[in-house]
């Protein structure tokens, strides 16, 4: 995504109170002395779909994560999942709007993180943001609030490392940290198109091909969520009670939600409506497919039945890795995409995590953090003209490969090690766990005071 | 009078019920409930985390007869329900004290 912004507003004597006070009135009764001429043409149609992209993702969190989460813990805990989805979700729309914005896209200061804009300061209903496409934008808070939705859905995801014995409380602080020292960062440098080379994000220097997040959101989430499940340790009984899903119909609810949202999130990160987002869109109907397909034939091969958990799996490991190919994959290159990771997550999911002491008890690191790096990595290949990929004929696989390979890379090891710092935070100020006798009553009552069902 | 508890596959319900409600037995209770005999119990795969379950969910059936139509009530349970394999389930009888209807304060068989 090219995230180059062409701020319509003035950026001198723009202050926090200046914004909150354009925030107070009606947008016609803003000084138009304080805005520049806008020279972007803002095409009332590509807002629309930016508008309905950004609330589809909405629909991905709450309910469709939160249901898809929520159905395979155990009853005890079903409310305490969607409680924590919610609620850190809301919680990473008020930093996105407070500094979060500002550390990712609010304007040019270096590689690492952006500076200015904190409290939106100087975004109105009049400042645009460029696209793809040369002299067209959209407004800016559309984007902010499509990015911000990025974020909320970011943080929610690594929640599946985690459940059934994390304390609310250790969640809030260690999002407040994690955010700050890692979404925000990362956001920028894959996605930030400064004005001079020293003020583009790292990532997105290099050239590296993220469409929709593969770097930003999934192998994010899913080496956080690793790095939390380590540190936190398997729940009360882990490998010796059954710990069984208590109800594979929200869960397949939630995944129907998710791959609905998931169009806005791939198609909507085209930011218009034209050929690139409907490119995204075919892609994220056909490898989602074949994961789908896949994942349930890999079951087969390993001796098991094909399952409904793992039709549901493979739909979101497809999703998964099309998301940094959307717009950089041909349908049948997002389809081979979608097929492979679907296939090395079940083989990590089914075989090989079973051997391993890791409680990682939704496998947000099993199918967002691996098929996030398939996927990036696969984007080099699905790039290739070859394989129906929008890449130029002389497009360097071998380049690019190498570029990919230093993005996950780069986004592994700072993701791991912000994560750690984060979750450190979190234990320092709550204590991270429950108290065990929360645990084996579960989380609903201990820590929430209710339960997900009276009957 | 006899205190007849048959454990049955759940399947067999309604066809247990009609069976009794023709030979003059006037009302049950049914519970669902779980256990195990000689049937084995199956195994739940999620994502790779195997669960055998050792309990199977069977129906039990409760029922109070007079002395005199308790036999016909368990060989009517026993041919019903059986599909002659493993699994269908125990009937067992034991002497009943004492009946009282709530509403009316009637006892023994008048209170079936």
């Amino acid at each position: 995504m090219i995230r180059k912004l062409s701020c319509g507003v003035s950026a001198v004597g723009a202050s926090m109170f200046a914004a909150t006070a354009a925030f107070a009135q009606d947008a016609g009764l803003q000084a138009p002395a304080a805005v520049e001429p806008v020279t972007a043409a803002v095409d009332k149609g590509d807002t629309a779909w930016m508008i309905v992209a950004t609330v589809l993702v909405m629909m991905m969190i709450v309910p469709g994560l939160a249901l898809f989460y929520g159905g395979l813990v155990r009853t005890k805990n079903m409310l305490s999942v969607l409680t924590q989805i919610l609620a850190v979700a809301s919680f990473a729309m008020i930093i996105w709007v407070m500094w979060g914005y500002a550390l990712a896209f609010g304007g040019d200061a270096n590689q690492f993180i952006s500076s200015g804009k904190f409290f939106l300061a100087g975004v109105t209903p009049d400042s645009t943001v460029a696209t793809f496409s040369e002299g067209v934008s959209i407004p800016e808070f559309v984007f902010v609030a499509f990015q911000m939705t990025f974020a909320a859905i970011t943080v929610s995801l690594v929640v599946g490392g985690l459940v059934e014995r994390l304390k609310f409380s250790a969640l809030m602080v260690f999002a407040l940290v994690w955010l700050t020292i890692v979404y925000f960062p990362i956001a920028h440098m894959v996605w930030y198109a400064g004005a001079t080379p020293e003020t583009t994000g790292l990532i997105y220097g290099w050239g590296a091909l993220d469409f929709a997040g593969g770097t930003v959101v999934h192998i994010n989430a899913g080496i956080s969520a690793l790095v939390g499940a380590l540190i936190l340790g398997p729940r009360l009984g882990y490998k010796v009670e059954p710990m069984a899903p208590h109800s594979l119909t929200m869960t397949l609810i939630g995944t129907g939600l998710l791959w609905c949202g998931w169009f806005g999130f791939n198609a909507g990160s085209a930011l218009e409506a034209n050929g690139s987002a409907g490119l995204a869109l075919i892609n994220t109907f056909v490898a989602t497919a074949a994961g789908v397909l896949f994942w349930m034939l890999t079951e087969r091969l390993l001796g098991h039945k094909g399952s409904l958990l793992g039709a549901c799996s493979g739909a979101i490991a497809g999703l998964v890795a099309v998301t940094p190919a959307a717009g950089n994959s041909g349908p049948f290159g997002a389809i081979l995409l979608g097929a492979l990771a679907a296939v090395l997550c079940a083989i990590f999911v089914v075989s090989i995590k079973p051997k391993l002491r890791l409680d990682d008890s939704l496998d947000a690191f099993g199918i967002h953090g691996i098929g996030g790096i398939i996927g990036s990595i696969g984007t080099a290949f699905t790039m290739l003209p070859g394989l129906g990929g929008p890449g130029a004929d002389d497009y360097d696989l071998g380049g690019q490969l190498g570029i990919q390979i230093m993005a996950v890379l780069v986004a592994i090891v700072w993701s791991a090690v912000g994560a750690a710092i984060a979750f450190f935070i979190a234990k320092m100020v709550t204590g991270l766990r429950v108290a065990p006798e929360i645990e084996r009553e579960g989380l609903d009552l201990g820590e929430h005071g209710e339960r997900a069902y009276n009957y | 009078m006899k205190f007849i508890i048959a454990i049955i596959k759940p399947f067999k319900l309604d066809e247990v019920r009609e069976a009794l409600g023709a030979i003059g037995v006037a009302g049950m209770t049914v519970s669902e409930v779980k256990g195990f005999g000689r049937q084995k119990g199956q195994t739940e795969i999620y994502r790779g985390a195997e669960y055998s379950t050792n309990m199977l969910p069977k129906v039990k059936l409760e029922i109070a007869a007079s002395d005199t139509l308790a036999p016909l009530v368990v060989e009517t349970i026993q041919q019903t329900a059986s599909t002659d394999s493993i699994g269908d389930g125990k009937i067992f009888v034991l002497d009943l004290a004492s009946t009282t209807r709530i509403r009316t304060g009637e006892t023994g068989d008048n209170a079936l």
